[in-house]
């Protein structure tokens, strides 16, 4: 089972839970955590272990070849991200605006920009007991996320043997990153706070799960600092509360240390222990299809 | 007329909530602009009543004309992003994988490919509760942010504060460290950064600092629930110290803060006597 | 020496864009012919992603020695201005272009 941790906004407790519940799981289930989030990979503050592996991820960006160049003016025309541009007699890649389209080196009459490997980022494999800990992290000065994200997930794939559980840490908000992490969940678990703010970005990620057709679940976070609009939200919308943890200063406190939660905290450990059993079920039906 | 933005790197620091309090320690005197385009959260506390709306467009995304398309394929052999369908006898763009490259409409032999402009926000300007305007906006659903709304933003804020002739300006900045950011803090007279004693508070610190420096703009630093962690908010002051950035205070972990969030209320109106004056004095050591 | 300012106006009266990349305007002064020319950067206001390195480009269309603005270009915009021959002061912003000009002489700026 893969399952997306997400959330609308930064901040709502999404990384905690992602590595509280991978680390648990762990004890009895083969279990992978993925941390996907590579503008900023955090997970990594929680989990000590030993480095597996390390692999360098590239990406194809075009590479100027003066001698056979004509000086046609095309290819600045042709990339629509000003990624190519022309400064009198040279031509000049800016790498950190390239979608790698392949469109201005495929379209040069005289293969003058031939596309070469720009490194990108690093996945990192840990072993930390019994839980793996794959991470994608973008080198600084990277602007796109998903191309690094996509290898991350391919890396996790490749991994034998297949994992019982896989949790995987989303980077926050709704836009591309998001979508390209979740877009190979079985599962995405919402982390939300009962307040306004939650409430609103909680409804911008709902929508965008609903627009690309993934099966959601909610998890409301830190209880007692507002108020019950969130649950009436969930109720008409359909969607499904499957644990809400309380708010604690203790937790804030763990967390800032880079300490797990639930071996000190007993609540978060029966919210834990009730999310991997829908987690459970849900599998269940899954098989059953 | 001066512009203050306010930044924090990661997410959840509670920049909107000052952003929220100094709003209502200024009033009418200074102008309000959302540039947190990816969460837009300031209006829940300031609720505008919307004057002025309008559209935005940003990116674009490949259509197929299908009564043109003879269905050759090309546009699918050359799409890098699989956004092209072959659907029978036409092709098809799968809009939510086309990135905008426009290499299908360059190779397509029968023109029937269009690069449409998307409409992927709206754009606003309000009067909030607090008596100032504001220009904010809100993004559609998988819409990238980009600097181009966050520099639309702040061009609709300057011209209310020319209109209105108000001398501030202040912005609710776009976290992380990226475009949206930089965009932020371009033009900017003074960098208020919010931060948190945490590992990845202190982290993204630097990194925003990096751009702030940049910049040359004058900065100053707030630190939100420093109680959290002694040790570290020590850390954070010395980092603050060594780098010529003014340390501006520090709110300890107050759970006033989210019951007056959960009433649509910024702190000042939930427990004025405890944050008026400590937001004042805020407002103060900025405006030196 | 040639003399580029980011601009949101068309003369000497016009205010400096504290901005690079997205500045409105540029405007190349000639010392040597004394004219002014003003080029329209508007269409940026279209452009999502690498506003910076698209001005720079037109910048450099330009061929200016000097290149007077507010808060100075962000990094990818730096990535391109460096390639080019030109010496970039920072500092201007809240001045007309004659102010920053004057300024520049007068080695007020960053």
């Amino acid at each position: 089972m893969r399952i997306a941790i997400a959330s609308g906004k930064g901040g709502t407790g999404k990384t905690t839970l992602s590595v509280n519940l991978a680390k648990y799981s762990s004890l009895h289930h083969r279990t992978l955590l993925a941390d996907l989030d590579v503008e900023e990979p955090n997970s990594g503050v929680f989990i000590r272990g030993k480095k597996l592996a390390e692999q360098e991820v590239f990406r194809m960006v075009p590479f100027w070849e003066e001698k056979k160049c004509t000086l046609c003016g095309k290819c600045p025309y042709y990339c629509r991200f000003n990624a190519v541009l022309r400064l009198g007699e040279k031509i000049v890649i800016m790498p950190e605006l390239c979608h790698s389209c392949y469109a201005c080196s495929e379209l040069c009459p005289v293969n003058a920009l031939p596309m070469v490997a720009d490194p990108h980022g690093i996945i990192s494999h840990y072993l930390s007991d019994s839980l793996d800990f794959v991470e994608g992290r973008l080198h600084i000065g990277e602007e796109q996320a998903p191309p690094l994200i996509k290898e991350t997930v391919k890396y996790t794939d490749n991994l034998r043997p297949a994992f019982e559980m896989e949790f995987w840490d989303s980077p926050p908000g709704t836009s591309c990153p998001v979508i390209t992490a979740t877009y190979g969940a079985d599962l995405v678990i919402l982390v939300t706070e009962p307040t306004p703010f939650g409430l609103y970005d909680l409804q911008l990620a709902a929508e965008t799960m609903r627009k690309i057709g993934k099966q959601t679940a909610i998890v409301v976070n830190r209880i007692g600092i507002g108020n019950d609009d969130v649950f009436k939200y969930c109720a008409e919308q359909g969607l499904s509360v499957w644990a809400t943890i309380p708010d604690r200063r203790e937790i804030a406190e763990l967390y800032s240390r880079g300490e797990l939660i639930y071996p000190e905290i007993e609540e978060y450990r029966k919210a834990i222990d009730v999310i991997l059993q829908r987690i459970k079920d849900i599998e269940g039906q899954l098989c059953e299809k | 007329m001066r512009e203050i933005v306010i930044i924090s790197g990661k997410g959840g620091t509670g920049k909107t909530s000052v952003a929220a309090s100094l709003a209502f320690i200024t009033g009418e005197r200074a102008v309000m602009g959302d540039c947190d385009v990816d969460a837009a959260d300031l209006h829940l506390i300031l609720d505008p009543d919307i004057l002025e709306r309008d559209d935005f467009f940003s990116g674009v995304k490949a259509e197929i004309d299908q009564n043109t398309c003879n269905g050759c394929g090309k546009c699918h052999e050359v799409c890098r992003f699989d956004a092209v369908l072959i659907a029978g006898s036409t092709c098809r763009i799968e809009p939510l994988k086309c990135e905008g490259c426009g290499y299908c409409s360059y190779v397509c032999p029968v023109d029937a490919i269009d690069l449409k402009e998307q409409n992927i926000g709206e754009c606003y300007i309000s009067r909030t509760r607090a008596g100032s305007y504001m220009a904010h906006s809100r993004l559609g659903i998988g819409a990238d942010n980009s600097g181009k709304l966050v520099t639309r933003v702040k061009r609709d804020a300057r011209s209310l504060a020319e209109k209105t002739k108000n001398d501030y300006i202040i912005i609710d900045g776009s976290p992380g460290i990226g475009c949206p950011v930089i965009a932020s803090l371009s033009g900017a007279d003074f960098a208020l950064m919010v931060t948190e004693p945490t590992r990845s508070g202190i982290h993204d610190l630097q990194r925003v600092w990096e751009l702030s420096r940049n910049f040359k703009i004058p900065t100053g630093c707030l630190i939100n629930k420093n109680d959290l962690n002694h040790q570290m908010s020590k850390e954070i002051e010395t980092y603050l110290h060594n780098n010529g950035i003014r340390f501006l205070g520090a709110i300890p972990y107050d759970t006033d803060f989210h019951k007056a969030l959960s009433r649509g209320q910024s702190v000042i109106e939930y427990n004025p006597e405890r944050w008026k004056p400590f937001f004042r004095e805020l407002w103060n050591k900025i405006r030196e | 020496m040639k003399i580029a300012f980011t601009s949101s106006g068309t003369d000497w009266d016009a205010q400096i864009d504290p901005r690079f990349g997205r500045t409105d305007y540029l405007l190349l002064y000639d010392e040597d012919s004394d004219k002014l020319s003003a080029h329209d950067n508007r269409e940026i206001h279209n452009v999502g992603h690498g506003a910076g390195p698209k001005t720079a480009e037109k910048l450099y269309t330009l061929k200016p020695d000097v290149l007077i603005t507010g808060n100075g270009p962000g990094g990818n915009a730096q990535n391109i201005l460096s390639r080019m021959n030109v010496q970039i002061y920072t500092g201007a912003s809240g001045m007309t272009i004659r102010e920053a000009y004057q300024a520049y002489k007068d080695n007020k700026l960053r």
